[in-house]
């Protein structure tokens, strides 16, 4: 058993979110609305050859989809999502950014209606730009500025 | 087309379309007939000319309209909510034609009620019936849109007219001249979506010596209250002013335009040379939101 195995235990079933930014892992979680019936383990500031230091989320009995999982890359680039089934890996990808977003966003533009009536936010999202457009005030800005809702 | 919320909606074809029925309702090639049709003009947001020219266009085809200016005596007044009095005003009328200090209100509105919905105004966002007008008063003038060399003067930040009209006349290849004070620049967001559409733009503090290469220029009104200290706004409002002098050497085709209302912008010397359109343009406002009426309300 390796070292970092030890420091974040196996799971039977359920999802690995790896390589998140390190310090963004509690921001995923939120990301994810996971509720009280999955046992969730989370590693923060873990060695990473691939990104130098690294966050680690397992979610145990809970199978995620891409889509499900893809607004994570907004907080954080280069997050692989690993499926598990009876201890093994049947799935690993890459997350990519969706090609829009609901609800997870606060629009930081203080006259847009998302932010004066009960409306759900929306973006389109430009992943080579890096921007997000609110579909309501067209305002754009980098992902950067952008403030989860949580 | 179902809504017209903002000229990134819009495409070339559409665009020229309602150029098109503009002008053949203008001849009077086509006279459209709203006889029991209603429109409803919610004016969250003063305004005069806006509000008038959609009354005028809706009239000109014997339609009806319902007119609420301002939020006072409104039931928005005793808490109703947006989605409420939209909903109900729907009832009542066959378009909704508003404006509103909030951005992105007309575009909610339109997800919200099953009638056509047009955007009059949308805070510092849109104001496509705007843009819409000047794009006819520029194809009239001109001739044609692609190509064009455009200056646009004055408030670039804030004018959501200027925005606007920048985005929809960039479809057509236009190339640009902004002049404006320094804060009052021609927003980031604005320059990129050109910048990304391999749209020319170049930036100027003085208006006197950048306009004699234009076809048109689009001056709109810088406000006092945008400035900090009276003291900057008076050092600088010369250099945004329009005199006839400054006229001597344009292009013989050029022509001034304006959102209106003016104030001291454009000198009133220019008013009597062949270059002033602001009040045609105004008028052009009638003919466009006739068109934008009878397509939304399924004309051809």
């Amino acid at each position: 058993m390796s070292v970092k195995q030890i420091k974040v235990n196996a799971i039977k079933n359920g999802t690995v979110i790896d390589h998140i930014t390190a310090g963004r892992v509690l921001k995923v979680i939120d990301i994810l609305n996971i509720n009280d019936n999955n046992s969730v383990m989370i590693g923060m500031n873990l060695n990473s050859r691939k990104i130098g230091k690294k966050d680690i989320v397992k979610i145990e009995n809970r199978e995620l989809s891409e889509q499900e999982a893809n607004s994570i890359a907004l907080i954080s680039p280069n997050v692989t999502l690993i499926i598990i089934k009876d201890f093994e890996v049947t799935k690993k990808v890459e997350l990519q950014m969706p090609d829009s977003i609901e609800k997870l966003i606060v629009c930081p533009n203080s006259k847009c209606i998302t932010n004066s009536d009960e409306v759900t936010s929306k973006f389109k999202i430009d992943s080579i730009s890096k921007t997000v457009r609110c579909h309501y005030c067209e305002k754009k800005y980098s992902l950067e500025e952008l403030k989860i809702k949580i | 087309m179902k809504n017209l919320i903002s000229m990134r909606d819009l495409s070339k074809q559409e665009i020229l379309h309602l150029m098109e029925v503009a002008a053949k309702i203008e001849a009077g090639d086509i006279v459209p007939e709203m006889k029991r049709k209603v429109a409803a003009l919610l004016f969250f947001e003063p305004s005069t000319r806006t509000m008038f020219s959609f009354d005028t266009a809706m009239k000109r085809m014997n339609g009806q309209t319902i007119i609420m200016s301002g939020t006072q005596n409104t039931s928005a007044k005793k808490g109703e909510s947006f989605a409420d009095t939209l909903q109900t005003i729907a009832q009542y009328s066959d378009i909704i034609i508003m404006r509103s200090p909030v951005e992105g209100s007309a575009r909610l509105a339109s997800e919200i009620v099953d009638v056509p919905v047009v955007n009059a105004g949308d805070g510092a966002n849109q104001h496509p019936t705007q843009a819409l007008l000047d794009l006819y008063s520029i194809i009239k003038t001109q001739g044609k849109l692609e190509n064009l060399k455009i200056g646009l003067a004055g408030d670039l930040r804030f004018g959501r007219t200027v925005h606007s009209l920048a985005q929809a006349i960039a479809k057509f290849g236009a190339e640009f001249k902004f002049i404006s004070p320094k804060f009052l620049q021609m927003p980031q967001y604005i320059k990129d979506d050109l910048s990304e559409q391999n749209i020319k733009f170049q930036e100027f503090v003085e208006m006197d010596g950048n306009i004699d290469d234009l076809d048109i220029l689009y001056v709109t009104r810088i406000q006092k209250e945008r400035f900090a200290d009276p003291e900057d706004y008076e050092k600088v409002k010369g250099s945004y002013i329009l005199e006839k002098s400054m006229l001597s050497n344009v292009k013989d085709n050029l022509k001034v335009l304006h959102p209106l209302p003016r104030v001291d912008e454009i000198s009133t010397d220019v008013d009597d040379t062949e270059y002033a359109y602001y009040f045609p343009q105004a008028k052009n406002g009638v003919y466009t939101r006739e068109a934008i009426i009878h397509i939304l309300l399924g004309g051809e």
